[in-house]
């Protein structure tokens, strides 16, 4: 009876992995299937033509390109100066807890509240109007609390030992920090910098009202030009597209783009992890 | 020397706050923008109200419909990843061996990774058309479809919480158990999860949160009509999708735009709440693990 | 070491402004196939022109203009008396351009026997009280309506000019856009909705309304009740490449273009 259970059990909760998998295939194969259509040479690198029906999509790679390596370029020295503090320097109770609930809270925010907050502050309040400057600030935001986590998790992974090593040898600890901590701890930032690229690239909400135009002509001149996005694309040809059948194809294409981005990030991320394993474990 | 070293810690430290001091301006900027709505329209009508026409003249901006909207899809969410999100984690934690664990795991993270926007896409042009033939319904864009896509989104923030969860029990519950006859899936259902209990409880109330948050697919899959929902097949517009599908009519400074703001303020409200629970949760489940090593 | 490089390569950045000609055209999203089509062909011609187009709403499309942050407005509905003050407040001074006519056409599915219905009859169905085809003349199954949600500018006219801004009955089906109005048509026998002329295709039907069936001429004419114009909005007087544009638009290729996106052209 109790084998019965167990089996019954186990069966019911592979049945459930198998649904996940599922779903996770079923995605893929319709965004592969469909996406691959629209994919050519010229998708990639030109811009849209005849009523945003033909063409390519490249202002909106572009586009996305610029708005997350903006968003990196602000979140990255915050939050690796937020983690560096967190982990190295073991504040006081009461300061960890203040940290640590922002950076929780600040990772649940809706990402439709962030682009009112872009919005307010950086197209109104601070007139910068809707451009790649403001798109950026906003999604910088949003992925303040992932560059947090994962530099933490990186930070920790460097072993206390090489730290006590080079007190012991009476290296301060800014110098211990500078040259020993953070060049060990750099491959897994990267890499979790590399992971967040994936997820950043595909917000939309954020970059609703900051930065994304429907249609600029070749690539955006300077940071307070408004881009076209990806994920902003896909919006825009389902919902304010006038000619369904083409512009179907074209979110497809764009689809696949963005799948094609996490994959690419994920797999990057994998091989690094294991060349560290393979490396701290010397 | 020593006195740069000070001058280091409180540079970082100043930095670090940077993360509170955008949360402060994110609740300063929507108290702000969302309170002129209440000169005019008393916080319960606005609340309970069962009316949203805001472009009407005279408009009125009840939001229940809306709430309920999203809680609904939330609920709808939950049903769905709650059993797909545990079980995973529970069948990855027991079950599965290493070489299963190995590509599973990253399978579950990619599906995380997938941005909202496909997902909103895959489900306006594959899962409602086939919902729509399949029960015969006028438009696929339901609470239905909201749901179950909602609900394959939140799945890998529970898997992955609720695996760390698992992974935390100590070693020594499961011995003891085995010690007194128990096999595996006993030991599963009635020691491991009740220890893991308040970890699972985060999982949970964070897939919720995340489910609630959700923008870009409930504005593409869940029908748009602001009207109380009588059935799952009904198209709905929860609060999220309200502001984002909105926020381009509303004249800025209008009282339509001070209502999006007092909406995302109550959202705002909810998934701090939620997250603040989920803080509390985790760390009495902290405590209670340290304690019993 | 690291702030200091930053704020350096920030302000270089914000420095380098493009000096080209460049306008920021924004607004509903119904005029949004025109101008997007004729800022792609103005600036095929014209190489040094950058035009950069967005959607967003026609309240958007106002509010930015009111406070500077674009060069034209787009939109499906005329301003509104609370945006004029405003602009009067921030010392702009609003021109309207009107760029094409819209006209709305109300829709069946084609397996549906109704062709001709009142503007009295199609307000009722809207508001909920006629609630059955059969009522109308037609077969006992229940009306499923459709419209566009609040903020749609096409939702805002055809409930000004079809339903003296009636409210419509709140289990009425939203759709996101004109195709989907279309599309659920095709689907969906009980179904009545709504779309600009430029969506109409064989799979649905066109209902006359107080004996005037929706199409170029009626509109032009303004037999058709459910017309209305289409505008870009400026501030002053437009000059340089908001001018050049506009007038572009206004001239023969732009109304052009205007027929090919299924609108009604300025006569």
């Amino acid at each position: 009876m109790k084998k019965l259970e167990q089996t019954i059990g186990f069966g019911l909760l592979r049945l459930c992995m198998a649904v996940v998998i599922f779903f996770l295939c079923a995605i893929l194969f319709f965004i592969f299937t469909r996406g691959v259509k629209a994919i050519s040479w010229q998708f990639l690198t030109q811009g849209p033509i005849n009523s945003m029906t033909a063409g390519g999509v490249a202002p909106a790679i572009f586009g996305t390109l610029y708005l997350v390596l903006g968003a990196l370029i602000f979140s990255v020295p915050l939050g690796l100066a937020c983690a560096i503090y967190l982990c190295e320097y073991s504040p006081k109770g009461w300061i960890v807890n203040v940290l640590r609930i922002s950076i929780n809270n600040l990772a649940g925010v809706p990402s439709v509240v962030f682009g009112l907050f872009g919005l307010v502050v950086f197209v109104k309040y601070m007139k910068f109007g809707v451009s790649i400057l403001s798109g950026s600030l906003t999604l910088g935001i949003l992925a303040l609390p992932i560059i947090i986590s994962v530099a933490q998790e990186a930070l920790m992974a460097v072993p206390q030992s090489l730290r006590e090593a080079s007190l012991a040898v009476g290296a301060t600890k800014w110098y211990t920090i500078r040259r020993i901590v953070l060049p060990t701890a750099l491959p897994g930032i990267l890499t979790g910098v590399i992971l967040s690229v994936g997820r950043i690239a595909g917000e939309t909400a954020p970059i609703l009202f900051t930065a994304a135009a429907f249609y600029i002509k070749g690539y955006p001149k300077s940071i307070m030009s408004q881009v076209m996005a990806l994920p902003y694309h896909i919006y825009a040809l389902m919902t304010e597209g006038t000619h369904p059948k083409e512009q179907t194809i074209i979110a497809y294409g764009c689809s696949l783009i963005l799948v094609m981005l996490v994959l690419g990030v994920s797999t990057i991320a994998i091989i690094m992890r294991q060349k560290q394993r393979s490396s701290l474990h010397v | 020397m020593k006195r740069k070293e000070k001058i280091y810690e409180f540079g970082l430290m100043s930095l670090s706050f940077s993360a509170l001091f955008f949360l402060g301006g994110i609740v300063i900027v929507l108290f702000k923008e969302a309170a002129p709505l209440f000169k005019h329209v008393k916080i319960s009508q606005f609340l309970l109200g069962q009316s949203w026409y805001p472009t009407y003249d005279p408009p009125e901006f009840g939001i229940l419909p809306l709430i309920m909207a999203s809680v609904w899809v939330s609920l709808l969410a939950l049903c769905v990843c709650v059993p797909l999100g545990l079980g995973s984690a529970l069948y990855l934690n027991e079950v599965a061996g290493e070489k299963e664990k190995s590509f599973l795991k990253p399978m579950v993270e990619i599906l995380a990774g997938i941005p909202s926007i496909v997902y909103g896409f895959f489900g306006m042009v594959i899962l409602a058309p086939w919902l729509q033939n399949q029960f015969h319904l006028s438009v696929g864009l339901c609470l239905l479809t909201a749901g179950i896509i909602l609900g394959v989104m939140a799945t890998p923030t529970v898997c992955s919480i609720a695996e760390d969860a698992l992974s935390y029990v100590p070693k020594a519950f499961r011995e003891a158990s085995y010690a007194v006859g128990a096999n595996r899936w006993q030991t599963l259902i009635r020691v491991v999860i009740p220890a893991a209990g308040s970890g699972i409880s985060t999982a949970i109330i964070l897939g919720l949160s995340r489910a609630l948050g959700e923008t870009m697919t409930v504005l593409m899959v869940a029908g748009g009509a602001a009207v109380m929902p009588s059935s799952i097949f009904d198209p709905v517009r929860p609060m999220t999708a309200a502001i984002a599908a909105e926020m381009g009519e509303a004249p800025v400074g209008s009282l339509h735009h001070h209502s999006l703001f007092a909406i995302a303020l109550a959202l705002f409200i909810a998934t701090f709440v939620f997250n603040i629970v989920a803080e509390l949760i985790a760390r009495r489940f902290r405590a209670k693990i340290g304690l019993s090593l | 070491m690291k702030k200091l490089l930053l704020s350096l390569m920030f302000v270089g950045l914000i420095s380098a402004q493009a000096r080209a000609e460049k306008i920021v055209v924004e607004g509903s999203t119904t005029v949004l196939p025109i101008a997007q089509k004729c800022a792609e062909v103005y600036m095929q011609n014209h190489s040094d022109a950058d035009i950069s187009v967005r959607g967003g709403g026609s309240g958007v499309g106002i509010a930015s203009l009111l406070d500077g942050s674009c060069d034209i407005a787009d939109s499906s509905r005329p301003i509104k008396d609370t945006e004029l003050d405003k602009a009067v407040t921030n010392g702009k001074d609003i021109k309207a351009h009107i760029v094409a006519m819209d006209g709305i056409a109300v829709i069946v599915n084609t397996g549906n026997g109704i062709s001709a219905l009142t503007k009295q009859q199609l307000k009722d169905i809207y508001t909920g009280k006629i609630k059955n085809w059969k009522e109308l003349g037609g077969e006992d199954r229940k009306i499923v309506v459709i419209s566009r949600d609040t903020s749609s500018g096409t939702f805002e006219a055809f409930g000004e000019l079809a339903l003296d801004k009636a409210k419509v009955r709140p289990d009425a089906l939203m759709a996101a856009s004109n195709q989907q109005i279309v599309a659920t048509i095709g689907r969906t026998l009980d179904a009545i909705g709504y779309v600009g002329l430029g969506y109409l295709t064989p799979e649905v039907k066109v209902l006359s309304i107080n004996g005037v069936a929706a199409s170029v001429d009626s509109v032009l004419s303004g037999k058709y009740l459910i017309g209305r114009p289409l505008f870009m909005y400026t501030n002053g007087a437009p000059q340089g490449l908001v001018k050049d544009f506009l007038d572009f638009v206004k001239g023969s290729e732009g109304q052009k273009i205007v027929i090919e996106e299924g609108f009604v052209v300025l006569k």
